[in-house]
């Protein structure tokens, strides 16, 4: 059990900019530990730049981020996820030639790595991993309803598998807190609604802070328990979904963009 | 001879010369997968794993020992290349690796030059891999280096093939080989697995050195320049970046050489290279992805 009484993650100051564009300015946040928190905004507002930044894809030009307590800013992007930041993608990225449960085992490896000696020999040790990899798979995989389907390959998934496994890739990092990047883009009005169902069970079920960045308004008002909005690189409001849809000024940078 | 002996008897030849591309464009295939880099000092790695052998054994070691520590002498060279030349231009744009590469490639063989200077130099093997083997009352003959070419070739596929799908490290590689950024996202440390992947592709481009030397007989220090070329003529036909691709790709050529050998008239064997050139053009025309690729998807 968790016993750090800080935010899970806290950012002060965060400032990214592409040669003269000011893709994000001065932007903070905090999240606390099993919190559900919306990222919204028009696009180039900074959404996507403010998760690479956190997941360590890009690196600020200023601020910190604060995860645990600890700083990890210029931490390489698979240290961050072994401390327990995982991240999904907008559109997908999945290892598209592997089968599905290849998909999800890459990942189960990384808390049950034993290092290349132990690979070649094998031994007990080694087996242990294994049957450890084997018992996340199989539960994922079972969560989303991909268990029939894992040996296919990756790209040979309709587009919703392809979503919800993307999703169940990152929580076999075993995260505490996961990025949803636009989970919801292409997805109908049924999808959308499974996908809000999954998204609050796995928060429960593995004790998960989320962060969603996200242009589906419902599925943003229903899950989240406070939202940040973003316009033009820097935060304009931050409230719970009621504060937020009652907030002229938001209001009109968001729906004005239509 | 009748026409189904001669077949057998260049069957051999096919895949004791396939073998051999097979083994530098798996390598050649195995980086570019991960790097999307075509690392041109590939082929020195062959030269690096024959020198390495050669002195060894001068040295007093018997030849296996030499050899088997040949290989490691190539495959260690490839990942100090990868270290101190590669990594800090990785990220950069690829014409910049490819020029990297390139460069490896001159000062490689430069020391070899060097080193050894740049005249052939006899690569004594023991004598019964020179022993010849005769099958049908000798109408079939091969020697044995042949033999021992195809028999480490296959045992050195089937560890790759074990290890890549059978290992977690190898599940890490194919995931890293489909894509780099999201590899890292799952926690894959991928300057491990670059590592990795460098030290098998050189211990693989090590081991066809050691072999090439030993059915020519000599070592020189650009002995690598042409089978370079050939895998990446098969690389490319399998489809680049393709693991099984480059093994198809491989042993095709290979048999497509002796073909133009054997079954033309002898006038055409010097214009072979010319041949298998103008087919792989002619091959890019109509499938450029190559046999085992889907086309190239736009990563975001």
């Amino acid at each position: 059990m968790v016993s750090d009484a800080g935010p899970l993650l806290e950012t002060r100051g965060l400032t990214k900019s592409f040669r003269s564009l000011v893709a994000l300015s001065d932007q903070s946040i905090r999240v606390d530990r099993g919190e559900i928190v919306g990222v919204i905004g028009p696009n180039g507002s900074g959404k996507s730049t403010f998760f690479n930044l956190i997941s360590g894809f890009l690196q600020p030009d200023s601020g910190e981020i604060r995860f645990a307590g600890a700083p990890i800013v210029a931490q390489p992007a698979d240290r961050i996820v072994r401390l327990g930041i995982a991240r999904t993608f907008q559109g997908t990225r999945l290892f598209q030639a592997l089968s599905v449960a290849d998909n999800v085992r890459a990942a189960a490896e990384l808390r049950q790595r034993t290092g290349l000696a132990a690979a070649l020999l094998g031994g007990g040790r080694r087996r242990r991993a294994e049957a450890a990899v084997e018992e996340i798979t199989e539960e994922l995989l079972d969560l989303v309803g991909l268990t029939a389907r894992q040996e296919n390959r990756a790209r040979d998934l309709p587009y919703g598998d392809q979503r919800r496994l993307e999703i169940i890739r990152a929580l076999a990092t075993r995260p505490s807190l996961l990025l949803l990047d636009e989970p919801a883009a292409g997805m109908d009005a049924s999808e959308t609604k499974v996908l809000l169902g999954l998204i609050d069970e796995i928060r429960t079920r593995y004790d998960l802070a989320v962060i969603i960045v996200e242009h589906d308004m419902d599925l943003i008002m229903n899950l989240c328990e406070r939202i940040q909005v973003l316009a033009h690189g820097s935060k304009v409001f931050e409230g719970t979904p009621a504060e937020v849809q009652a907030h002229p000024a938001v209001r009109e940078v968001y729906l004005g963009h239509g | 001879m009748n026409m189904g002996l001669y077949i057998v008897q260049q069957g051999i030849n096919a895949v004791s010369l396939g073998s051999l591309y097979a083994l530098v464009a798996i390598g050649l295939s195995m980086v570019f997968g991960i790097l999307r880099m075509t690392n041109f000092a590939h082929g020195d790695m062959m030269m690096v794993g024959a020198f390495g052998t050669l002195l060894i054994n001068a040295a007093g070691a018997p030849f296996w020992l030499a050899a088997l520590c040949g290989v490691a002498v190539g495959a260690a060279a490839g990942v100090i290349v990868e270290r101190l030349a590669y990594r800090p231009v990785r990220g950069a744009p690829d014409v910049t690796l490819l020029l990297t590469s390139l460069a490896v490639t001159y000062i490689l063989e430069n020391l070899g030059i060097l080193i050894f200077s740049s005249s052939p130099r006899n690569f004594p093997i023991p004598d019964i891999m020179n022993s010849a083997i005769q099958l049908a009352g000798g109408q079939i003959t091969f020697t044995a280096i042949n033999v021992v070419t195809i028999a480490l070739t296959v045992a050195a596929l089937a560890l790759l093939g074990w290890f890549v799908t059978r290992t977690d490290v190898g599940l890490g590689m194919r995931a890293a080989a489909e894509d780099l950024g999201a590899a890292q996202m799952v926690g894959l440390d991928v300057d491990r697995l670059i590592v990795v992947a460098f030290a098998i592709a050189s211990a693989f481009a090590g081991l066809a050195g050691v072999l090439w030397a030993a059915q020519s007989g000599i070592v020189e220090p650009d002995m690598g320049f042409t089978p370079l070329l050939k895998a990446f003529v098969a690389a490319i036909v399998g489809g680049f970046g393709s693991i099984s691709g480059a093994l198809v790709g491989g042993y095709v050529l290979g048999a497509l050489e002796i073909l133009i050998v054997a079954f033309l008239p002898s006038s055409v064997s010097p214009y072979r290279d010319a041949i298998v050139f103008g087919l792989l053009i002619v091959f890019l025309l109509f499938k450029p992805n190559g046999l085992m690729n889907r086309p190239q998807e736009v990563k975001l």
